[in-house]
């Protein structure tokens, strides 16, 4: 029964995939929503009976893969972990299935669009019940398909389809640490389902071995190259070039994959394996460098942009440094009760810029808005409520979620810690800024937009505007019923054995002792960088302009988002194609087929050329050479015989 | 089914449809579709006995099976013997489950001289399976040498503006491998005075030979395959084929590289074996790394698929030569899965060229809005070859990968590259033909997929996800046969090691 949740989407993508031209468009679109409501509801079900109920289980489907000591099944686990995850992955993708239909009516592709999202949704779910290392490698290659698929959706644009690339290629390069880190667990265990794996890590701590020439801990080199696929997959810092360029996908995309669900397929990744990363103390301090460093970096970029999506992203990339650096302290909990309510409240804030896109006509430009509150005030008013759990404002669902963060960096009394607390705070007030800037560019002030533009700029349709208002119940309340349970004092009740901490690790317990200012800081920064954005852009507007003028190279650092792609482009991608052109007409042109095949045959026809010219016809010429023959042969003859 | 010659007649069942072709008679159109159905027929008469064939394979025994043996030439110890084991049984498969979708391919496209593009079609089925069953070495290297004879006629009679010159490159490389070939088993035969290869399979080889020998088999294995850095007849090869000619030789001829060194250099030379494996993993990874990026700049769609096969060929060489249950199972299984998306995306690229005319990447792009069909199975063999779990090409690469790690990280990590360049250089391939705008006027006028096409594209695309997502009935076949292999082979290495021991 349980075991319907993982396929009911896959159904609906099926018929909406292949008999999308017979259904039509509306047909799509419930066969799709249809099921994937069931899944939700299926979710609830299973969240309650789960984690509430503490009802682990695992549904085996049938054997995979048997060769020698590998034996992988296909199979469905559950525990809390898993039953938080399809929960939020359900009700999410539920609720953007149902805003799709009014955001893609006008699209020439309707089927196909629902069922890439159904299909992401399937992968998705895959992903989170597996029950070994492979099946989760099927879900997150898959989620990498079916986010290919949709940031390219609209395959005329040239600009979408780079952008698909680049997001499926530096997939890959995450993928490829992951892939390495999963043949070196079988290596070092002999198996690859989660359970034997997670028994027998505690008697591999300080045992090396040979890794490409380097005599390695085991624990500490696999823990870290599993962690390069979750960079990969959660945007993190040097692999995070694909995610700002991901917006070029349809809106509601840009909502389940690439903030709500998808990227944050690393952080439970590293939540799922946490009684192995638990044994890897240096690869945990690696990942809150990582995730303290993206956290920053992300909104300082974010302070700059000006499409509407982009700033979103990279408030989307920060936030995943923030659950990052939440894991890295041992917070687990904490990070995935920040998963959880970042999916509300982010898929929250892209759906409601997607309602400013849809209003304005495909415009995403920030400089081209402003003044639409009174066009869209549904649209302006959960784009509030999501930027306030957002920020961190007490008490919307961030506030809960990013002050255990806080202060699990800070209860951990580590220098990695202390670096991840102070960059938290900073990106805090960073976040805010930025999140009011959006606003008020958006809402606020006189507009900027073409007049006709303007004048038709409308709020959404009901379609679009209940998703809208049910997740922006979650990024009220998600925070404040979740507390107890997931970092509060039900939290190693309701975990059980999905998640695995250290005693000497238990930050969170710690978290709850921290100092009065500790738990102030954040809420404090939030209004001052909400109180900062207010002045530079509501009272003295020209002020960012002066900043950004004076500030140039700083400014334009940010603006190029510290010139990662351009690096990218002159170290890898340039060189590749360089490369690639170079051995094929030098390597395999000139030097192979040179000496070899072309090169004997010239050789061949040289020869024969010459051997050619020895038949002059004449007759003289053909008797000299004869007795010349018969000389050598006599005295040879004449030679061996002496010998 | 004891003492029916099953596999004979899987094997020449194709010369009793020559013998039909050559007797049909009247004008050139009836010639043309009498030799048309005849082919069809008796290859899928033929895939269906290679079906008894799967279907009464026992899996638990690493025995041969099905074997006929009829003296030949006593006086040599050449017999007629053949036979098959876990290690051959789907080769065999894949040979006649490719053949009757090659002939449903050329439906259209070959229009002049049918009856003898048939012909060599059905001659070339019967060379690919006896080489495949083929128990004796001399029998073996009739058949692998006779899958030339019509390759060469169909790339040089059926092919592009350039065949001439790539047949005779096709056709040297190979030779110039099949000579030493030739000499090897003339050597072999005079070390156990018999040519049958159950025999030589468990005859000891005196070490000072083997190394000599490894390198002659390797010679004309290399080639085949094709390994860096003889792999420059493929894709000259592949261009000036026609469409079902790429299959087969992508689909099938690259295969029989594998399977040589499976059924002959790992057992009978195990020494040597052993101490080539390095130079083994340094070809398959300057293949794998040097021809991936060599793909990134292609601009000819069969250029860059053939450019991508010696890639994934290397994957196969590393699983071989790792000698593990893992790396051997899942370089058979990379073999088959590659024979099928191989093929597969040569088909996609007929499609195509019988439309268009042409295989220049640039001469493409927005394919999808004029023909959904074409790109979702484009799209599902382009995922197979980046090796996308769910698909074939995940379970042979990661079971190579595997395999690899056990004996040499350094082998895993420069072939776990290869899965980052592939990607690329596939999906760079898929967007600038499926998508973008449609603006070339030539294509707006493309129609999708007819019947007859996806008749030959649906069979592959459920072959791809099923080898994906269930692949045991494909494991299960050669579990026996790699685990005996590699027992073999490892018993082979104590021994001398024993040996030299006790000598000191």
């Amino acid at each position: 029964m349980y075991a319907l949740v993982v396929f009911l989407p896959l159904i609906g993508s099926i018929i909406a995939g292949f008999g999308g031209r017979r259904l039509g468009d509306r047909g799509a679109q419930l066969a799709t929503v249809i099921p994937m409501l069931a899944a939700a509801i299926l979710s609830i079900v299973i969240f309650f009976d789960v984690a509430l109920g503490g009802n682990p289980q695992t549904i085996e489907l049938f054997r995979w893969i048997d060769v020698g000591a590998l034996q992988l099944n296909w199979a469905i686990r559950l525990d809390t972990l898993s039953a938080v995850m399809i929960g939020v992955v359900c009700v999410v993708s539920s609720m953007i299935h149902v805003y799709s239909i009014g955001y893609m009516a006008h699209d020439s592709s309707v089927p196909r669009f629902m069922s890439y999202l159904s299909l992401f949704t399937f992968f998705m779910l895959t992903l989170v019940t597996a029950d070994n290392f492979v099946q989760m490698f099927f879900g997150w290659e898959g989620v990498g398909l079916a986010s290919y698929l949709l940031i390219g959706f609209w395959f005329g644009r040239p600009t979408a389809n780079a952008a698909a690339i680049k997001a499926f290629v530096v997939n890959r390069v995450g993928d490829f640490g992951f892939l390495l880190g999963i043949l070196g667990v079988f290596f070092a265990f002999g198996t690859l389902d989660f359970d034997p794996v997670f028994e027998a890590t505690p008697n591999l701590v300080g045992e090396n071995f040979n890794f490409i020439g380097m005599d390695v801990d085991i624990l500490t080199t696999l823990c870290l190259l599993l962690f390069v696929g979750a960079m990969g997959k959660s945007a993190q810092i040097g692999l995070h070039t694909w995610l700002p360029d991901a917006m070029e996908g349809p809106t509601p995309v840009s909502a389940l994959i690439h903030a709500a669900t998808m990227v944050t397929a690393g952080v439970f990744m590293v939540a799922r394996l946490s009684p192995m990363y638990e044994f890897a103390p240096i690869a945990l301090t690696v990942i809150v460098f990582i995730g303290a460093t993206t956290a920053i970096f992300a909104a300082t970029v974010g302070l700059t942009q000006n499409d509407i999506k982009r700033v979103i992203a990279y408030s989307t990339c920060s936030q995943l440094g923030y659950m990052f650096f939440a894991l890295g302290v041992s917070a687990y909990g904490a990070a995935i009760f920040h998963l959880m309510t970042h999916a509300f409240f982010k898929a929250l804030l892209f759906l409601g810029a997607g309602s400013v896109i849809h209003g304005m006509h495909d415009e995403q430009d920030m400089r081209k808005m402003g003044g639409l509150f009174s066009k869209m005030k549904v649209t302006a008013f959960v784009m509030w409520i999501g930027s306030l759990a957002l920020a961190g404002v007490p008490f919307f669902a961030g506030f809960w979620s990013k002050d255990i963060i806080l202060e699990a960096a800070f209860a951990a009394h580590t220098g990695m810690g202390n670096y991840a607390f102070w960059l938290g705070i900073v990106a805090a007030l960073l976040t805010a800024f930025y999140s009011w800037r959006l606003l008020f560019m958006t809402f606020n002030g006189p507009t900027r937009a073409d007049p006709s533009v303007y004048e038709h700029a409308h709020e959404s349709p009901p379609v679009m505007l209940i998703p809208l208002v049910v997740l922006a119940l979650g990024a009220i309340f998600a925070g404040w019923l979740g507390f107890e349970y997931f970092v509060g004092h039900e939290r190693e009740h309701f975990w059980g054995e999905s998640l695995f901490v250290l005693p000497i690790h238990d930050t969170i317990e710690a978290a709850h002792h921290a100092p009065k200012w500790v738990k102030l800081l954040p809420v404090i920064v939030a209004v001052v960088g909400i109180v900062m954005a207010f002045f530079a852009y509501i009272m003295v507007p020209n002020l960012p302009g002066i900043i950004a003028a004076r500030l140039k190279a700083i400014y334009l650092f940010l603006l190029n988002k510290w010139y990662f792609d351009e690096l990218y482009d002159r170290l890898f991608v340039r060189p590749a194609f360089y490369l690639g052109h170079g051995l094929w007409k030098s390597g395999d042109g000139e030097l192979i087929d040179g000496v070899g095949p072309d090169g004997v045959a010239a050789a061949a026809r040289n020869l024969a050329g010459r051997a050619g010219r020895l038949q002059s016809g004449f007759l003289y010429h053909y008797a000299f050479v004869m007795l010349i023959g018969l000389v050598v042969l006599v005295s040879w003859y004449l030679f061996a015989q002496q010998g | 089914m004891d003492g029916f010659p099953l596999l004979s007649l899987t094997t020449f069942l194709p010369l009793v449809g020559v013998a039909f072709i050559l007797m049909v008679r009247g004008d050139e159109d009836i010639v043309a579709r009498n030799s048309r159905y005849a082919a069809l027929w008796t290859s899928l008469v033929t895939f269906a006995l290679s079906l008894f064939i799967w279907f009464n394979f026992d899996h638990g025994t690493s025995d041969f099976q099905f074997v006929e043996k009829a003296a030949w030439l006593p006086r040599f110890d050449v017999s007629y013997h053949l036979g098959v084991d876990g290690i051959s049984m789907l080769f065999v498969l894949l040979s006649t489950f490719l053949t009757p979708i090659c002939v449903l391919a050329s439906w259209k496209a070959v229009t002049s001289r049918v009856r003898e593009y048939m012909i060599a079609f059905l001659v070339l089925e019967t060379m690919m399976i006896g080489t495949f069953v083929a128990l004796d070495f001399v029998l073996f290297y009739i058949f692998f040498e006779g899958v030339l004879i019509p390759m060469f006629i169909i790339i040089g009679v059926w092919g592009g503006p350039r065949r001439v010159y790539s047949a005779f490159k096709f056709f040297l490389y190979t030779l110039a491998g099949s000579v030493l070939l030739l000499v090897a088993i003339l050597v072999m035969y005079f070390q156990a005075d018999t040519t049958d290869i159950p025999t030589l399979l468990v005859t000891d080889i005196a070490p000072h030979l083997q190394p000599w020998l490894w390198l002659a088999l390797l010679a004309s294995f290399a080639v085949k395959l094709p390994m860096w850095p003889v792999h420059t007849w493929l894709p000259d090869a592949h261009v000036e084929a026609p469409t079902a000619g790429s299959v087969i030789l992508a689909g099938v001829l690259l295969k029989m590289g594998g399977y040589g060194f499976l059924r002959f250099s790992v057992p009978m030379l195990p020494l040597a074996t052993d101490q080539f494996t390095p130079l083994i993993y340094a070809l398959s990874i300057i293949a794998i790394i040097y021809t991936s990026l060599v793909a990134l700049a292609q601009e000819d769609m069969k250029k860059l698929i053939a450019y991508s096969s010696v890639a994934h060929m290397g994957f196969v060489t590393i699983g071989i030569f790792s000698l593990t249950d893992h790396g051997i199972q899942g370089a058979i299984f990379q073999m088959l899965s590659h024979g099928i998306i191989s093929a597969a995306l040569f088909l996609c690229v007929g499609v195509v060229y019988d439309r268009v005319h042409s295989r220049e990447i640039a001469d493409y792009g927005g394919l999808v809005e004029r023909m959904p069909k074409y790109a979702f199975v484009f799209m599902i063999f382009m995922l197979g070859s980046v090796g996308l779990p769910g698909t074939s090409g995940f379970i042979g690469e990661f079971l190579v990968l595997l395999g690899a790690f056990q004996d040499n990280t350094w082998v895993a990590f420069l072939a776990s590259t290869g899965i980052i360049l592939g990607a690329a250089y596939m999906l760079y391939l898929y967007r600038r033909v499926i998508f973008g705008k449609l603006e070339k006027e030539n294509l707006k006028k493309l129609l999708d997929l007819e019947p007859r096409e996806v008749a030959v594209m649906v069979p592959l695309v459920l072959l791809v996800l099923w080898m994906g997502i269930y692949p045991m009935p494909f494991l299960d076949v050669f579990d026996a046969s790699v685990a005996n292999l590699i027992e073999g082979y490892e018993g082979a290495l104590a021994a001398s090691q024993g040996v030299s021991v006790a000598g000191r």
